[in-house]
């Protein structure tokens, strides 16, 4: 057939539609602005700065999992923040093993031995999610109802089982010598861990990103995403897919949560459900299955949090709901509604 | 007629509290093009995703190469030698053109020669293999959807509606790219409501409504009688004129 | 007469007839029949939580909606009588504006987030009121000029519901007739009201239809219901009756504290109580709100009990100390949605005893 009938149905959005597509990547920089005003001084601006996006990587990691997971089988997880707290007490616990290498002055050696906490937490998290995705979510694929109420049963149970593992009480480790204190820029104090955690969460989002656009498991994925049947229809078990992405997932929650321990340098059984309010609201701002809104709506909730908590401590965590309620009147769906072939 | 490459019989299929197929027979013989005739809500779509085990069905049996595959999963269905274009065409939209297409192919890179063959059925496939999926036409989406089914060779391939929506000039394109495939030795499903389409192209024809076969035969053989054609023409087509 | 005050919903299994009628007589004279603070203060808490999980039953069993805000309605209730009890001193008419306020609070409340988020997806609803619980849980927490932190508030109420007060001299079955016992009375009636007026509702052609778009809300949108108008209307009437309970709880206690109404753990366990009973049955908060209450105040003392005795077997006695019996009702928990996703109230009508 010859191309002239079908050059013409080639459509390029207007400019302007573009933009409006584009819009929420502005947000960040835009909050960012809106922080330095409200906040004055422009080193405290940058202490905060890089204290939330610190800590919106953070979310973002522990996060992504969760909205992949949704949008690839309609599976939500209550019980996401259990991988958070196991995460953190495994991670603690090969910290404390390897106590020489942390109080050693050689960031070699302190390096290491977070490499090493976090490799076994994201072991331990993972296998965590094989027995969770088989024993509590796959019973119930389908159901929404059932599955919310299962995956909280499953919260319940994990968190009562680090109490018994680990005790009732909550846990303590400083961070390795290398990690504590901070830089100095000029008049701003940047601790650090934080710059570290920064680095950590960018290198795991560029590799998400790179294993999402350019490997054929990602595009499993995407496609998987947008519909699962076709996927099947091709030959591709999207099941086994699912308890991978459920795994990496479940993975990376454990790598969230020794990260976070980290920087609170306390953990609790709790911490995790604690977290998975953060989580939610991130995961509903970018739009329920969306890696790149899950990632934009962590970096604004880290800068908001932080910049509310230094200017008005008390409303930090019912500011990020503010922000979630205008983002949904904006756009109802989150900033990156997924599209869905059904 | 030679030996039936795909048998279905006394298949019945549920969806939740709906009884959609009633007991359907039919048989695709190996080798041209079967077209599936009927009217809106027959049933039609339902038989190939039954097959595709999209639907799983309540009773009755499929097989396919004297195989069983009716409690089968889907992917070893389509392992085994069956492609799929639905009715929404399936396309990954946030994915590109070649993206589609790579993940089609599941044995291996896509064969080049084959590759050439099927831009050359349809070229659109070519301009915009770099395109997002998301900005193609619906015509193209449909060719796109095609050129996914046969990129590598495949026993058996089922079409839902390929020319629903499409303008005049691209029904023909795509008829004639169905017929080129019909001769490397696949055999195709066809679901169809545009006759002309239909007739032009099959070799068997089974005309189902509500939820049941009404009549199978050959094609040229409904060709000729008008009079069978004007019965089942009430049934099953005046709902497309 | 009887069926009437039941709206024609029966339990319908003579089992379960008999184990509701053994509750409610024990309740009903639960101070002469075990007498004792540390036994009225169970059957006080049993009546509020059967009001309180029959109205989370209203929601998750009838509607097919999870909320995780259940709690900040229940807190709302409380907070609204405990403010007014404490701002304007101890008084029965504050009593009713304060509850009067807290109900009117979280009805707003409810409707805002009902309209807000059961337009978009079911699931939403479930994220969304789990964040908003817990900031509203966090904001309490830190007004403490208003809501006393996480000490809560401690005031008096009117003297006639004190144990200070006599309404006779004599002893009835050696049982003082003091305030304290007409307060047990008004939170058994209060309760007992609520809970038919619940009965009423869900058997009403509200309450079925309610039914109709939780079992296929597609078709229900098809033939005409405005799905949404449903579901938000059951989010507030259950947020209403949730915040009633509360105001209940507020005036029983003479004490609201976040512990007390807002914490994540009662939300648990009202999902437990309600899962364990027999979702959209009702009768089924009434079992599930009995059977817990005990087995929290007894079956952890009993817990405690085996752990110690078996405290030779490490691993064992951690298993089964007293603070994990959280642990065995998780376990339970899945188990029920599993196997018994009707409850104790479906398995005792299936099974027609
Ligand atoms: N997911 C579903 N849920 C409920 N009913 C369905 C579903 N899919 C199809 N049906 C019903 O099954 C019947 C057959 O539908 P089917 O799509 O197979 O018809 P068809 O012959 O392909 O029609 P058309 O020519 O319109 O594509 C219809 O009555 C339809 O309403
Ligand atoms: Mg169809």
């Amino acid at each position: 057939m010859s191309e002239a009938t079908i050059k013409p149905r080639i459509e390029k959005a207007p400019l302007g539609e573009r933009m409006i597509e584009k819009l929420p990547v502005v947000l960040v920089p835009a909050l960012a602005m809106l922080g330095l005003i409200a906040v004055g001084n422009p080193a405290t601006w940058l202490t905060l700065t890089v204290a939330g996006l610190a800590m919106g990587l953070m979310i973002f990691i522990m996060a992504s999992g969760l909205t992949v997971v949704f949008g690839l089988m309609d599976v939500i997880n209550f019980g996401h923040g259990a991988f958070i707290s196991v995460g953190a007490f495994v991670g603690f616990t090969v910290l404390i093993w390897l106590g020489g290498w942390t109080s050693s002055p050689s960031v070699f050696l302190n390096l290491s031995a977070v490499f090493m906490a976090i490799l076994v937490a994201m072991l331990a998290t993972a296998l965590m999610g094989y027995a969770f995705e088989r024993v509590i979510v796959m019973p119930v694929y389908g159901e929404h109802l059932k599955q919310i109420l299962v995956t909280m049963g499953g919260l319940i149970v994990a968190q009562q089982l680090i109490y018994v593992f680990w005790g009732p009480d909550e846990m303590h480790v400083a961070r390795p010598e290398s990690l504590q204190g901070s830089f100095v820029l000029g008049e701003a104090a940047v601790e650090k861990y934080r710059l570290v955690a920064v680095g950590i969460g960018v290198v795991l989002f560029v590799a998400m990103r790179y294993v999402l656009k350019s490997t054929r498991i990602g595009l499993l994925v995407r496609a998987g995403v947008e519909n699962g049947e076709m996927v099947e229809a091709l030959g591709y078990r999207v099941r086994r897919l699912f308890l991978m992405v459920f795994m990496a997932g479940s993975a990376l929650a454990g790598l969230g949560g020794v990260m976070w321990g980290l920087y609170q340098e306390t953990i609790t059984a709790h911490m995790g459900q604690e977290i998975m309010v953060l989580v939610f609201i991130v995961v509903i701002i970018g739009g329920l299955g969306s890696v790149e809104g899950c990632f934009i709506g962590a970096l604004l909730v880290g800068l908001l949090s932080n910049y509310t908590a230094f200017l008005a401590p008390k409303v930090a965590l019912v500011s990020t709901i503010g922000l979630m309620v205008i983002i949904l009147m904006w756009r109802p769906q989150g900033l990156y509604p997924v599209v869905k072939a059904k | 007629m030679s030996e039936p490459l795909l048998q279905l019989s006394g298949v019945h299929t549920h969806i939740g509290p709906y009884h959609i197929l009633q007991g359907v027979d039919l048989t695709v013989p190996k080798g041209g093009v079967s077209v599936l005739l009927g009217r809106n809500g027959a049933g039609k779509s339902t038989t190939l995703r039954t097959i595709m085990g999209l639907w799983t069905a309540s009773s009755g049996s499929i097989t396919f190469q004297g195989r069983d595959i009716t409690r089968m999963e889907t992917p070893a269905i389509s392992r085994s030698g069956i492609a799929f274009v639905p009715e929404n065409m399936g396309i990954f939209t946030d994915l590109t053109v070649a993206e589609n297409m790579t993940l089609a192919a599941t044995k291996g890179p896509i064969d080049p020669k084959r590759l050439a063959w099927i831009q050359e059925l349809f070229p659109p496939v070519r301009t915009f293999w770099n395109s997002s999926a998301g900005t193609l036409s619906g015509g193209q989406k449909q060719m796109l959807a095609v050129s996914r089914a046969i990129v590598e060779s495949r026993v058996l391939i089922l079409i839902d509606e390929p020319t629903k929506g499409l303008a005049p000039a691209i029904i023909n394109a795509m008829t004639d790219a169905l017929k080129e495939l019909k001769e490397t030795d696949t055999t195709i499903l066809l679901v169809e409501q545009n006759f002309a389409m239909a007739s032009s192209i099959g070799d068997t024809v089974a005309v189902m409504d509500d939820g049941r076969i009404i009549h199978d035969g050959d094609m040229a053989e409904m060709v000729a009688d008008k009079e069978l054609q004007e019965r089942l023409m009430g049934l099953s087509l005046e709902a497309h004129q | 007469m009887l069926t009437r005050l039941l709206s024609g919903d029966k339990p319908r299994s003579r089992v379960l007839t008999l184990l509701l009628l053994v509750i409610v007589i024990s309740l009903a004279f639960a101070p002469f029949l075990f007498p004792g603070t540390k036994s009225l203060e169970t059957a006080a808490r049993i009546c509020i939580f059967i009001a309180l999980v029959a109205s989370y039953d209203l929601l998750l069993g009838y509607a097919g909606i999870v909320s995780f805000a259940h709690t900040m309605f229940f807190g709302i209730g409380a907070y609204g009588t405990a403010l007014a009890q404490s701002v304007t001193g101890p008084s029965f008419v504050s009593i009713l504006w304060g509850t009067a306020a807290g109900a009117v609070v979280a009805a707003i409340f409810a409707l805002a987030i009902g309209l807000f988020s059961l337009r978009v997806k079911a699931i939403f609803f479930a994220m969304v009121t789990l964040a908003v619980a817990s900031a509203f849980a966090v904001l309490v927490s830190q007004m403490s000029w208003l809501t006393g932190g996480e000490d809560g508030l401690n005031y008096r109420i009117p003297r006639e519901l004190t144990p200070a007060f006599k309404l006779i001299k004599a002893k009835v079955f050696d049982v003082r007739i003091d305030g304290k016992l007409l307060a047990y009375y008004l939170v058994f009636f209060a309760s007992a009201c609520l809970f038919l007026v619940m009965l009423r509702i869900v058997n009403s052609p509200f309450g079925r239809t309610l039914q109709a778009v939780r079992d296929n809300a597609f078709r229900a949108e098809a033939i005409g219901y405005r799905v949404v108008w449903y579901r938000t209307t059951a989010t507030v009437l259950s947020a209403v009756i949730a915040a009633l309970a509360g105001s209940l709880l507020a005036i029983w206690l003479r004490y609201t504290g976040p512990a007390t109404t807002l914490s994540m753990e009662i939300m648990i366990d009202i999902l437990l109580m309600v899962v364990i009973g027999g979702m959209g049955t009702l009768y089924g908060a009434v079992l599930g709100a009995t059977i817990f209450i005990l087995a929290q105040m007894y079956l952890q003392e009993l817990m405690g009990v085996a752990s110690n005795a078996t405290s030779f077997i490490p691993f064992v006695s951690d298993l089964i100390a007293a603070d994990r019996w959280l642990l065995w009702l998780g376990v339970l928990f899945i188990l029920s949605v599993y196997f018994f996703p009707t409850g104790i109230v479906g398995r005792l009508r299936a099974s027609r005893g």
